[in-house]
């Protein structure tokens, strides 16, 4: 697909992608595609350090939610480890106006909004929905349907253009997150016609970790995710999703391509998921040993520590510090995960409805009629 | 005969592979169905003995999944398609409601779509939203669909292996907390000669008061029964097994002997199943009764966190609860 990425190998997907640092820490200085698009970055060493800090932070955080749900504080985990580059590039890419539409993996986009890390952890350990105001962080709700939320993603970007704020540099944009699975939903496929036909200004962003659960890429479809948009009418572009620089450099264009009132692009973030698909996941059934170990070469952390190393912008002080203070971050969460309180039983009457509902009222006092008639007795 | 003792995870399992084995025009088909066996290893080791193109992984598209089991229904095959979770059937419920169902009735009778739709639903297994939802109401307001559940291994077993023999479409819904649950099947027992899929069945007699109950919520009845007998009240307990149609002659039977009625479900109170089966128990069993018939059900608010669900979800206290309320009137 494009000129000036890698030749198809190993490590490339047939029909390449945008990379913009080699699993061995190389600098590519830019790629331009077939479309003509030349993509590249222009950070300062302060910045490079910074995501280096994020990618570290984010995994540290997905580790130490595992080992908080193998201990039982959490139901389920869906683990986005193998895929910090993806989440922190296109999450650093976003400007404070944008909005993101998440699924239930993009723990790495959260931090990056701003959001405290503990945010998701009461839907996974069970005692409230999500915690965060989606209005305030410009960050929706996790969403577990598969798809669903980037028909909600479209809608929104119309808005934003029928709000006139679009067709500036300052213009708004909106990102969707799915994975491979998820373009087999008719939803998709749905937000790909509407984002098309009325030209709104979003980024689907696609994380392609390969699986879906333990189905393979191969039983969602038989071409490159990207290539779908052409049938759309919209540009789709796939990077390597295990290169941070390339994720930020790719969805900073497509968003800046939405904002100025360009329409919509497909990104393909080419990642793998190294973990289990959830905490109830067992991957031993559906993938070999072999497949795993040849993407840990391609770990998105170890190429940036290689480069901040080649380049001397980093030392090994440095990344001690970075692990340190990712510890912290980790261990204080871990002690306010198990201070979590359960919920007042009483409070899953709250929020059904804006208005409240006489029945639900009548409910809500039965309910704690009967819940005292408990106190005292040995139940 | 040959009886053994395994859960209802198993026993469905054990159906499945029967079905498959016994009629070669049975597919399987749904999301992580094959290697996986199915993220409750329902369909464990099925791909393995039958082939993919018997237990076929489909792309992830409940729509698609429903769509082409009713095509291929429509070329001779018996489809048997598993919704992964509850709350994931909603994209194929168009295809249910506005197509299997409506088949047979359009084409005068000449189509048939004989496929089969497992959902495992409800809650109690400590799950995030949409993972533990008891749709139920939505499918048997739809004619066309039949709907039925199973609550025991027994049933599990033969039950699975009815749906598929039926040329009814059927909705069968597969109670996931107590997959674990064990229990006596007779794995060699003929088909022909076992209890109807479409009838409801009386499991525990009493004489105080009828507790109607299916899927999930049968074991929480026969457990307030159990419970209830200690203080020397009688409850008659009656598993449902299918929804629609429902089979209530039994239901009636009972209830005039016994004069009162408590109807148990997970799902919502509000225009649920309950609603339906008590205006019908009223309607036949007026002079016998006395007492309302009772409704225990999940409060009208969505499924709630799972730290609380089990304040949600009706136990054993709120069973007996409501029977002594039927005492008091
Ligand atoms: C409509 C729907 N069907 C099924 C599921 C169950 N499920 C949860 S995640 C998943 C796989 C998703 O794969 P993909 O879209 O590739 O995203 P990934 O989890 O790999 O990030 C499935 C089948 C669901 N959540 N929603």
């Amino acid at each position: 697909m494009a000129k000036g990425t890698s030749e198809p190998g190993a490590d490339v997907p047939a029909g390449g992608f945008v990379q913009l640092l080699t699993p061995d820490g190389e600098r590519v200085d830019s790629v331009t595609t077939d479309d003509g698009v030349t993509y590249s970055v222009d950070f300062t060493d302060d910045e490079y350090r910074e995501l280096y800090r994020d990618l570290v932070t984010v995994r540290r955080l997905d580790a130490e939610a595992t080992a908080l749900q193998r201990q039982g504080e959490l139901g389920i985990w869906a683990s986005l480890l193998g895929q910090e580059a993806a989440q922190v590039g296109s999450g650093r890419a976003l400007r404070p106006q944008d909005m993101a539409f998440p699924t239930y993996r993009e723990h790495g986009v959260l931090y990056c909004r701003g959001i405290d890390p503990i945010m998701p952890f009461g839907l996974f350990r069970g005692v409230d929905q999500g915690g965060w105001d989606p209005n305030e962080f410009k960050f929706h709700t996790y969403t577990i349907v598969i798809g669903s939320q980037t028909l909600h993603a479209t809608g929104y970007a119309m808005g934003i253009t029928m709000d006139g704020k679009t067709g500036t540099p300052d213009g708004e944009a909106v990102i969707a997150y799915f994975g491979d699975g998820a373009t087999s939903q008719g939803d998709v496929n749905e937000a790909f016609v509407w984002a098309g036909v009325f030209h709104a200004p979003m980024v689907f962003f696609c994380q392609n970790n390969q699986y879906a659960i333990s189905e393979p890429l191969e039983r969602q479809t038989r071409i490159p995710l990207y290539r779908r948009a052409a049938g759309y009418g919209f540009p789709g572009v796939r990077v390597d999703g295990n290169d941070v620089l390339a994720t930020y450099a790719v969805t900073r264009a497509a968003l800046d391509h939405a904002r100025n009132g360009q329409g919509p692009t497909l990104i393909e973030a080419y990642t793998y998921r190294m973990g289990a698909h959830t905490s109830s996941d067992d991957p031993t059934r559906y993938r070999i040993a072999s497949e795993v170990e040849a993407w840990q070469a391609k770990d998105p952390i170890l190429r940036l520590r290689a480069f901040l190393t080649k380049q001397q912008l980093a030392d090994d002080t440095y990344f001690a510090e970075v692990d340190d203070s990712a510890a912290k971050v980790a261990l204080s969460l871990r002690e306010r995960v198990l201070a979590m309180p359960d919920p007042q039983p009483v409070s899953m009457f709250d929020n059904a409805y804006p208005h409240g509902s006489p029945e639900v009222d009548v409910q809500r006092q039965q309910f704690a009629a009967y819940q005292a008639s408990f106190e005292g007795s040995a139940h | 005969m040959m009886s053994e003792t395994i859960t209802l995870g198993k026993a469905l399992n054990h159906g499945l592979r029967r079905a498959l084995e016994s009629d070669p025009k049975v597919v399987i088909m749904g999301e992580d169905v094959g290697k996986l066996g199915g993220v409750f290893r329902i369909t464990d080791g099925l791909q393995k003995d039958f082939g993919e193109d018997r237990v076929i992984d489909t792309p992830l598209a409940e729509s698609g999944i429903i769509g082409t089991a009713v095509g291929l229904a429509i070329r001779g095959y018996r489809p048997v398609c598993e919704i992964q979770f509850d709350g994931f059937v909603f994209p194929a419920f168009d295809q249910i409601v506005t197509q299997v169902a409506k088949m047979h009735y359009r084409s005068l009778g000449n189509i048939k779509v004989p496929m089969v739709i497992r959902i495992p639903y409800g809650g109690g297994i400590g799950a995030v939203e949409h993972h533990s939802e008891s749709p139920e109401a939505y499918f048997a307001h739809t004619p066309g669909l039949k709907v039925v559940t199973c609550a025991s291994p027994s049933d599990a077993y033969v039950m699975i292996q009815q749906a598929i023999a039926s040329d009814d479409p059927v909705i069968f819904f597969e109670p996931k907390r107590r997959y674990w649950e064990k229990g006596p099947v007779e794995l060699d027992a003929p088909l022909s000669g076992a209890y109807p899929l479409h009838a409801s069945r009386l499991i525990r007699p009493g004489t105080h008061a009828t507790v109607l109950a299916y899927g999930p919520m049968v074991k929480t009845a026969l457990d307030a029964a159990t419970a209830a007998a200690e203080d020397g009240r009688e409850l008659e307990v009656i598993d449902l097994r299918t929804l629609s149609p429902l089979d209530l002659a039994p239901v009636f039977e009972s209830v005039r002997r016994t004069g009162r009625c408590v109807v148990v479900h997970e799902a919502p109170g509000n225009v649920g199943l309950g609603a339906e089966i008590a205006a019908r128990v009223t309607e036949e069993c007026f002079y016998s009764l006395e007492a309302p018939v009772l409704r225990v059900s999940g409060y009208d608010i969505p499924y709630p966190a799972a730290r609380v669900e089990e304040e949600y979800l009706p136990d054993l206290d709120r069973v007996l609860d409501a029977v002594d309320r039927t005492f008091g009137w």
